[in-house]
């Protein structure tokens, strides 16, 4: 091993890991809707054809608010986006009032122990543009389903889940956390390092 | 080069070995053959080829005639043709013969000395004059005289005068000599496909889990999706029946949304379907009844699409959930023109309503029924009368609120008219 090495082979050959991106390698990019936070995200956003997950406190604190600006986005574009198992009855209005199509927008209703499989079906169709689940006690091995699949069909995948998931690890490519007052902290994005500070999303317009 | 013949010497035996799982042993003991089933899979093969011009005669036993003259500039010039002509075949499970001649009787007498010839006009007589009698197709009592008189082939026969032919021999003689050169065409009876599919497959043991059915269930949807594209249909719902020793069948209807006709999905949906049911007792036979078969829409896909090699269609992915999920699994969402918020949204299927402009702002998720909120919350905003339903029945007076919880969360909900106690959660502003 007494051999130098050239720095730039091992980096093409993505054995050495940097710690940050020299520069954003996405190009396609879902913007978040807050400028502050798709700044800090090494992907510009919602990371393309991988599994995000959007991890809450309480119903009602802006968890959808997160989402509803990509969501209106790609159904705009004609992206077809599927709900699959939502915890309540989605009110139409207060969806339209916030860009979503709603020609676009379709419902998947599983039971609980169906949720994943549904969900794993229509991020790897690559017939969706988005899949939004909110899988039950999901497993390591469940979530890394979801990604592969989410990979697979170049789908955005959103999974919404419980606060308390944020101790054990995941292998979705951006953890966003929502506190209530609409402050949201990222867990882990991949491809760099998770910013310390959290942002405030805006506030609901009517 | 206008006639196919198809020969399909091992007919009886192959339907019935089609019915048996792989690998199948054409050698195997104790297949017996069953009129029934050559029947059936004779109309079958007749359909599959239906799909490949629309003049297919089953005039002559165990074989199948069909006009490709007009079908070039679509399968193809004839080495095109025969492969796929075989290749289907094959898979369909039948020993074949097949050979292309300028006239359809011609294809048939040569079918029965050669595999896989194609001659034009130019050719036909010297392949004809190399067939043997024994083998021209001419009737036995014909063919006899014939040899006894010292002809093997029918170029010594054709050399013979017309006259000679027709005082030494019955008439039906020299029409058949005739039809084979192409100097008379005698009508042939042309196929008709019927408008309903039906198949069946009996099992000579009693079958008791549904994965020992997916053979048969493969079988009968390739069947199908065969008779659906020679009449390029499709199909929207059908029906299998599972017959059982010494009870009724049971039934299991399968609907789609939108006409299909694809193998393996149909296969796909009808598998997820048996899945699910549990069945009564063992099965002896399986059944599949189409009756209704509407005109097949194909899905138009943009040619620049760039979405990934391996993608379901949307169309597919629905049936899939559906099959597994329930039928109505799967639902569109759409805003509809009524104030009362459990009654403003509804599955898309009825007419789409346009967003009021001054509305005030609406929570994304609405509870199944509103539930007593407790705790202390604090007024964001509100309240906001609806008033609205005296006319069916479902009178709704209530004053909104949004309101937000000690936890921070954003809360829509409702008090009796003039009141703020109590509050009743209806909606989370997610």
């Amino acid at each position: 091993m007494g051999a130098a090495l050239a720095l730039d082979t091992l980096i093409d050959a993505r054995t050495v890991w940097r710690g940050q991106p020299a520069s954003v390698p996405e190009v396609a990019c879902h913007p978040t809707g807050c400028m502050a936070l798709d700044r800090a995200l090494p992907a510009g956003g919602w990371p393309p054809s991988a599994l995000s997950e959007v991890l809450f406190d309480a119903d009602g604190v802006g968890e959808l608010g997160l989402v509803l600006p990509l969501l209106a986005r790609l159904t705009r574009d004609g992206g077809r986006v599927c709900l699959v198992a939502p915890p309540y009855r989605v009110h139409a209005a207060a969806w339209m009032q916030a860009g979503v199509d709603m020609a676009c927008l379709q419902r998947v209703d599983a039971p609980a122990r169906d949720a994943a499989w549904a969900a794993e079906q229509c991020l790897r169709s690559g017939a969706c543009a988005a899949v939004v689940c909110w899988p039950h006690r999901a497993d390591d091995r469940t979530l890394r389903r979801l990604h592969v699949a989410a990979g697979t069909g170049q789908c955005v995948g959103i999974a919404f889940r419980d606060a308390r998931e944020a101790r054990n690890p995941s292998p979705a490519a951006l953890r966003l956390q929502v506190h209530a007052g609409r402050e949201v902290r990222v867990l882990k994005c991949k491809g760099g390092l998770a910013p310390a500070r959290s942002f405030q999303l805006p506030a609901r317009a009517a | 080069m206008r006639w196919a013949c198809l020969l399909l010497p091992h007919l009886a035996k192959d339907a019935v070995l089609r019915q048996q799982p792989e690998p199948r042993d054409p050698a195997a003991p104790g297949v017996k053959d069953d009129p029934a089933l050559e029947v059936a899979a004779r109309d079958m093969l007749a359909n599959w080829a239906y799909g490949f011009s629309s003049q297919v005669s089953l005039k002559f036993p165990r074989a199948i005639v069909l006009e490709i003259g007009a079908s070039h500039a679509l399968f193809g010039d004839w080495p095109c043709l025969e492969r796929r002509l075989r290749s289907e075949l094959q898979a369909l499970g039948f020993r074949h013969r097949i050979v292309a001649a300028p006239n359809p009787f011609a294809a048939r007498v040569l079918a029965n000395v050669h595999d896989g010839l194609g001659i034009g006009e130019a050719h036909l007589d010297t392949a004809l004059g190399q067939v043997p009698v024994a083998r021209s197709g001419l009737p036995a009592t014909a063919r006899a005289t014939l040899e006894r008189s010292g002809l093997r082939t029918l170029r010594e026969v054709f050399a013979l005068s017309r006259d000679s032919i027709a005082r030494r021999f019955p008439a039906g003689v020299l029409r058949h000599l005739d039809a084979l050169r192409g100097l008379h065409a005698p009508p042939l009876p042309w196929f008709q496909p019927p408008d309903r599919f039906e198949a069946r497959i009996e099992f000579d043991h009693e079958v008791e889990s549904s994965h020992a059915l997916w053979f048969p269930l493969r079988r009968l949807t390739a069947d199908l999706a065969a008779f659906l594209g020679a009449r390029d249909g499709g199909v929207q719902r059908f029906v299998l029946r599972f017959e059982h020793e010494c009870r009724a069948h049971s039934e299991l209807a399968i609907g789609l949304l939108a006409p299909e006709r694809d193998a393996g999905m149909l296969f796909e949906i009808a598998r997820n379907r048996l899945d699910a049911l549990r069945l009564p007792a063992a099965v002896r036979g399986l059944q599949l009844v189409a009756s209704e078969l509407p005109a097949f829409v194909p899905a138009s896909r943009d040619l620049f699409d760039a979405r990934p090699q391996q993608a379901v269609p949307w169309e597919q992915l629905r049936e899939r959930l559906r099959a597994r999920l329930g039928d109505d699994a799967v639902q569109g969402i759409a805003l509809q023109a009524d104030h009362r918020p459990e009654l403003a949204t509804g599955d898309g299927t009825g007419a789409r309503a346009v967003l009021p402009s001054p509305l005030a702002l609406r929570p994304a998720w609405l509870l199944p029924r509103p539930v007593p909120l407790h705790g202390a919350t604090t007024l964001l905003a509100g309240p906001e009368r609806i008033e609205s339903g005296w006319w069916d029945g479902g009178d709704t007076r209530r004053d909104y609120y949004v309101v937000e919880t000690r936890e921070g969360q954003c809360a829509w909900a409702f008090a009796p008219p003039g009141e703020t106690t109590p509050l009743m959660l209806h909606g989370w502003f997610a």
